[in-house]
Order: structure tokens, then C-alpha cells, then sequence
């Protein structure tokens, strides 16, 4: 039963990554799509910030907003993206 | 011929370098989570090769966390294949717009690229573009992938053997790696270009008011990475893209 599970998790999961690799041979887009295709990064990212980020701990949304804002400061800085991992679990280590 | 065989393998050996490099803050952050995923799953009643086998065939953090959990309080198989349909669907957006920066690349290559889409490995390759027109840059994609894919199914596989040994409140404190991840990759960008921190605030707006109207997280994701990235047809205009 749980391998029917997974088989069909992964399914519904890779048809729709593995669609778009067939279709964008078969197309031109107009300048417009591709400026929309290419600002899609960056409000994904947004997207999966905000608001996530206050579940880190659900009780205490307070606690990954401020684990979130030393990520913000130390990357601004130009820290290693894997210190300020480092930095932003620490933060919620101390925190909690 | 010798000479431009020499200078092609120098080509993938700096790509698979390179791709390395920018896979290793991924395989960092999947290894504790994937590791948590495996405890979780074991006690959710899956055993070490059925849950394995998820990070294998599946490959999606979030949705594996639900499935496990809808698995251990007894959810039917279709609403688990539904939800993790939703949950999902974002990675059709991405992969369009990562397949679209691929053009130049062959579909054999592009085929297991896409399959190894998650958030993380998008996040990270598509702030890459220039490799996609370089010589040998799939090598620097694929690397990228697989650093993460095997990070996620070896963690998933030393958590489910592990078991419970990770304290509560560090596992707990694990939760934040991946958005520290997240911004760690927006702000450089940002730095860089202010337009697209806008792209990116608009879209945190989107998904906040969606899940004010009682959306599902997944339909809050999919709708604000969409719309929020439709603001990047102006913001974004005049830019070389």
C-alpha cells in the first residue's frame, strides 16, 4: 500500500517537472514571456520565504522572523551563504 | 584533435568543479533535513527501504514531510497523491522557466535536469545563467543536482536507520536552514539588481494575502510565484535577459 503511495507521489510530482522540458523546444516565446519566465527565480524565492518563514517555530512567529532578518544582515554583508545558514540556526537555537 | 580533446575535458572537469562549489550549501542543508525526514518517517511507521525509496522516486522535501505524516495517521492513498500534487505543482512553473534558459541544451541532458528540480536546486541553478551557454555547463547543472540528490536520499536513508537521536530542540532549530538558504541566495541578487528584491516582496505579498483567503500553501506558492514574477514583465524591462 505505501509503495502504491510512493508511486504515485512520484508521478504527480515528476510529470509536471519533466513537462516543460519537452515544450520549450516546441516553442518561441515573445520577449514579454521570457522576462516573466525570468523574474520567476526571484518571486520564488519571495514565495518561499514569506510568510514560511514564521512556522519555523508556529507558536513563536517572532522567532524565524528574526533568524530570517540576521540571514538578511549577514548575506548583505557578503558572508558565506553556509555560515549564514550557520548563523540563522544558531539564532533560533538561542532563541527557543 | 588531441589538443581540442584536452581543452573539452578541461571544460567539463572546471564545470563538474564549479558545480560543486555552487551544490555544496545545498547538500549542507538537505543533509539534516533529509536526516529529519528519515527519524520522522520511521516513526510514522514507513520502513527504511519504503522511505528511501521516496527521497529516491519522489524527491521533495515538504511533500515527503506530509506524506509521511499523512501516512501515519491513516490518510487514503488518493488525497495523499492529491495533496502532494498541489504541494508540487509550483515546480511546473520553475522548471518551465529553467527549462527556458536550457534552450541551447540537449533534451537528454534536460530530461533528468528537470526531473531534479526542487526549490533548492532551481533556486541556486537559475541564478547560474551563464553556464547554460557555455560549453560543457550541463555537466555544471547535472552536478548541481546530484550533489543535492544524493545529500537527500543518503540523509533520508542515515535518519531512518538513526532513529530518534537528533535532541528536539536542534532538529527544531534545523527548520530555519532552508529559508536562511533562500535569503543567503536572494540578497546577492538583490545587491546586485534592487528591481528584483521587488519581484520577490511582491510575490511574499501574494502568497501572504492567499493564505489570508484560506488558499492551501501550495496554491499560495504556485499563484504567488506567478503573479509575482508577471511584475518582472515591467520591472524587468530593458534588462538583457
Amino acid at each position: 500500500m505505501i509503495l502504491l503511495i510512493i508511486i504515485g507521489m512520484s508521478l504527480v510530482t515528476m510529470l509536471p517537472r519533466m513537462i516543460p522540458a519537452f515544450i520549450v523546444d516546441k516553442l518561441q516565446f515573445r520577449d514579454w514571456v521570457n522576462r516573466w519566465l525570468n523574474a520567476i527565480p526571484y518571486a520564488a524565492l519571495g514565495a518561499l520565504i514569506f510568510p514560511g518563514i514564521m512556522t519555523v517555530r508556529p507558536d513563536q512567529p517572532h522567532i524565524g522572523l528574526l533568524g530570517g532578518l540576521v540571514a538578511i544582515v549577514l548575506a548583505f554583508l557578503g558572508v558565506n551563504i553556509i555560515l549564514v545558514v550557520m548563523a540563522a540556526i544558531a539564532t533560533v537555537y538561542v532563541l527557543t | 584533435m588531441a589538443k581540442a580533446a584536452s581543452r573539452n575535458n578541461t571544460s567539463s572537469i572546471q564545470m563538474i568543479q564549479k558545480g560543486l562549489a555552487c551544490g555544496f550549501p545545498i547538500m549542507v542543508g538537505y543533509l539534516p533535513i533529509a536526516i529529519t525526514y528519515g527519524v520522522l518517517a520511521k516513526q510514522s511507521g514507513m520502513s527504511v527501504s519504503e522511505l528511501t525509496l521516496m527521497s529516491v522516486m519522489v524527491f521533495a522535501g515538504a511533500s515527503q514531510f506530509m506524506g509521511a505524516n499523512m501516512i501515519a495517521v491513516g490518510t487514503g492513498t488518493i488525497e495523499i497523491i492529491i495533496a502532494t500534487f498541489v504541494l508540487n505543482f509550483r515546480h511546473f512553473v520553475m522548471s518551465l522557466s529553467f527549462m527556458n534558459r536550457l534552450r541551447g541544451i540537449d533534451l537528454k541532458w534536460k530530461l533528468p535536469l528537470s526531473m531534479g528540480l526542487t526549490d533548492e536546486t532551481f533556486a541556486v541553478a537559475s541564478l547560474h545563467t551563464k553556464e547554460a551557454k557555455m560549453e560543457k555547463g550541463a555537466w555544471f547543472y547535472t552536478v548541481i543536482i546530484l550533489a543535492a540528490y544524493l545529500s537527500w536520499v543518503i540523509g533520508s536513508f542515515i535518519g531512518g536507520m538513526l532513529g530518534e537521536i537528533i535532541p528536539d530542540k536542534l532538529s527544531q532549530s534545523m527548520g530555519i536552514a532552508l529559508y536562511a538558504m533562500f535569503i543567503g541566495l536572494l540578497i546577492p541578487s538583490v545587491k546586485k539588481e534592487l528591481k528584483v528584491g521587488g519581484i520577490a516582496i511582491i510575490a511574499m505579498l501574494i502568497h501572504a494575502l492567499c493564505v489570508q483567503v484560506g488558499m492551501s500553501t501550495g496554491w499560495a506558492i504556485v499563484l504567488g510565484t506567478i503573479l509575482g514574477g508577471m511584475s518582472g514583465i515591467v520591472l524587468l524591462r530593458g534588462e538583457e535577459t
